[in-house]
């Protein structure tokens, strides 16, 4: 922000970075070969809906999109839920090796959000992992900067740091992981995760 | 190529604001003149007494932008809160510092009986947030989310440093229209001639000083009224719901206007920092309208209307 939006007391609504989202499906061979956890399939993309028409209109259109090209392929529809906080999820779920389409949905989606001028709604795109023990684990994509982080939630809302910083390490330089750990913040009873 | 955007600058806040601000200016280059003017006319040194000034009102107002989180908290009897305590309050703090790409604020809460809030501390980084807890029962998670976005708008436009920076001027006159009287009281029974160019400068200067202080007092209350006018934009743009934040105000207005003033005394010096100042509010076109720190809940529901429209427009 710069001296003159202080002086006047403004924000400008800050605009998604959505390029960095395509790292994901490298990282997730590095990420298997590394911890052993694999691609559930399942995406989703989180953003603050606005109230009146347009935005639902939108919404409509993204959602019937992706039910199209999914439909195509026999894939299931996408799923919009709100969570307790007023965010829409909307949830794309593939086979486990289809990671590449699940992120060219998870593009869709932002991309029409940003193309009618919606980009400042979007919050993050999360995608979800798990490992032969069942441990769930996601990386989560910070659209505002073009960031990840992983989230590994354990039952009654406890996160498991140490799992958390060990992919972080195996996945390395890969991803452009959030250096400010107090930004790593949790997002318990994500849909699709 | 540049993102489409629904966001337009409101034209006429700024320049009511920038207005504002060009006049305390000018009411600052005034005081200086009026001050070096009266040195020369009477031939007397007044430099060091308005030197004492600048150097006490400067260091109070450093001292409490510095404080001003620890400050803000003692006296509102609240405490910080962890995200295990109040998990619900974090989440929508996260959430909204995700969204508009800003360092997370320490959260706090006040146990008080006035549904209300205030975010203050000298930077983004050293901010504190702070909610009353009577705030968090009487409003729905979306208002709640509204109120919060207004308060971390506040602290994006660094609200705190512009106040103090505006108050300064009327800080340093408070303190010389002191001096001077002081100055008049004991200084006047020594001696005669020199004396009495000395006791014409005092008078001059308490003059000066007293129209600098009032003039200064009432421009600063209207730019804190536009500043709220500005976060309440920018807290509804970014959370994309400026109902939920309409019905907060009238929620909280309602409220606020229905307890007793005189149990308020302990509250008033909070008010430039609250959500909605915890007295009655001023009908408009009043006199307490020109004198209070936040407009009228009709102000601010007309100006969210506008960012209503603009969200459902066209995309530019």
């Amino acid at each position: 922000m710069g001296f003159l939006d202080t002086l006047l007391g403004r924000t400008k609504p800050v605009q998604p970075k959505l390029d960095d989202l395509f790292a994901l499906p490298s990282a997730a061979v590095t990420l298997d070969a590394g911890a052993g956890f694999k691609p559930t399939g399942s995406g989703s993309v989180c953003f603050r809906p606005v109230e009146g028409r347009s935005f639902s209109d939108v919404q409509k259109d993204v959602q019937e999109l992706l039910d199209v090209s999914s439909g195509k392929e026999g894939g299931l529809p996408v799923e919009v839920t709100k969570d307790s906080y007023g965010f829409n999820w909307l949830v794309s779920s593939r086979m486990s090796d289809e990671l590449d389409a699940l992120v060219t949905d998870l593009h869709a989606v932002n991309s029409s959000l940003v193309d009618n001028g919606f980009g400042p709604q979007l919050l993050c795109t999360l995608v979800a992992f798990k490992d032969d023990q069942e441990r769930r684990l996601a990386l989560v994509y910070l659209f505002k900067r073009g960031t990840f982080y992983p989230f590994a939630p354990l039952s009654g809302e406890r996160r498991d740091n140490a799992l958390e910083l060990q992919v972080k390490g195996v996945i390395g330089d890969d991803l452009k992981f959030e250096p400010d750990l107090a930004r790593w913040f949790p997002v318990w009873g994500a849909p699709g995760l | 190529m540049a993102a489409r955007t629904r966001y337009a600058p409101d034209r006429g806040l700024t320049v009511r604001m920038t207005a504002t601000m060009f006049l305390l200016g000018l009411v600052f280059v005034a005081f200086i003149a009026a001050i070096i003017g009266i040195g020369t006319a009477y031939n007397a040194s007044d430099a060091a007494i308005v030197l004492f000034a600048v150097v006490i009102g400067g260091g109070f107002a450093i001292g409490s932008l510095f404080y001003s989180d620890k400050i803000a908290l003692r006296t509102a009897g609240a405490r910080e809160v962890t995200p295990q305590e109040a998990p619900e309050l974090h989440g929508i703090v996260d959430r909204l510092c995700a969204l508009a790409d800003m360092p997370k604020p320490r959260v706090a809460i006040a146990h008080s009986n006035m549904p209300n809030a205030f975010a203050t501390g000298r930077s983004a980084d050293h901010a504190v947030l702070c909610v009353t807890d009577d705030l968090m029962r009487r409003l729905t998670p979306e208002e709640l989310e509204g109120v919060i976005a207004h308060e971390m708008s506040h602290v994006a436009h660094k609200d705190v440093q512009v106040m103090t920076a505006a108050s300064f001027l009327a800080i340093i006159a408070a303190l010389l229209i002191r001096f001077a009287f002081y100055g008049e009281l004991f200084g006047g029974g020594r001696g005669r001639g020199n004396n009495q160019n000395a006791a014409l400068v005092m008078i001059a200067l308490m003059a000066v000083s007293i129209v600098v202080y009032a003039v200064s007092f009432v421009l600063i209350r209207l730019l804190s009224r536009y500043r709220e006018l500005s976060a309440d934009r920018s807290g509804a743009l970014l959370t994309g719901q400026p109902s939920a934040l309409k019905s907060a105000l009238v929620k909280v207005s309602g409220q606020m206007s229905r307890i007793p003033t005189n149990d308020l005394r302990t509250a008033q010096p909070m008010n430039a920092f609250f959500f909605a100042p915890a007295m009655h509010l001023a009908p408009k076109g009043s006199l307490a309208a020109i004198f209070s720190t936040h407009p009228s809940l009709e102000r601010r529901l007309a100006e969210l209307d506008k960012v209503q429209q603009q969200l459902n427009s066209r995309a530019g």
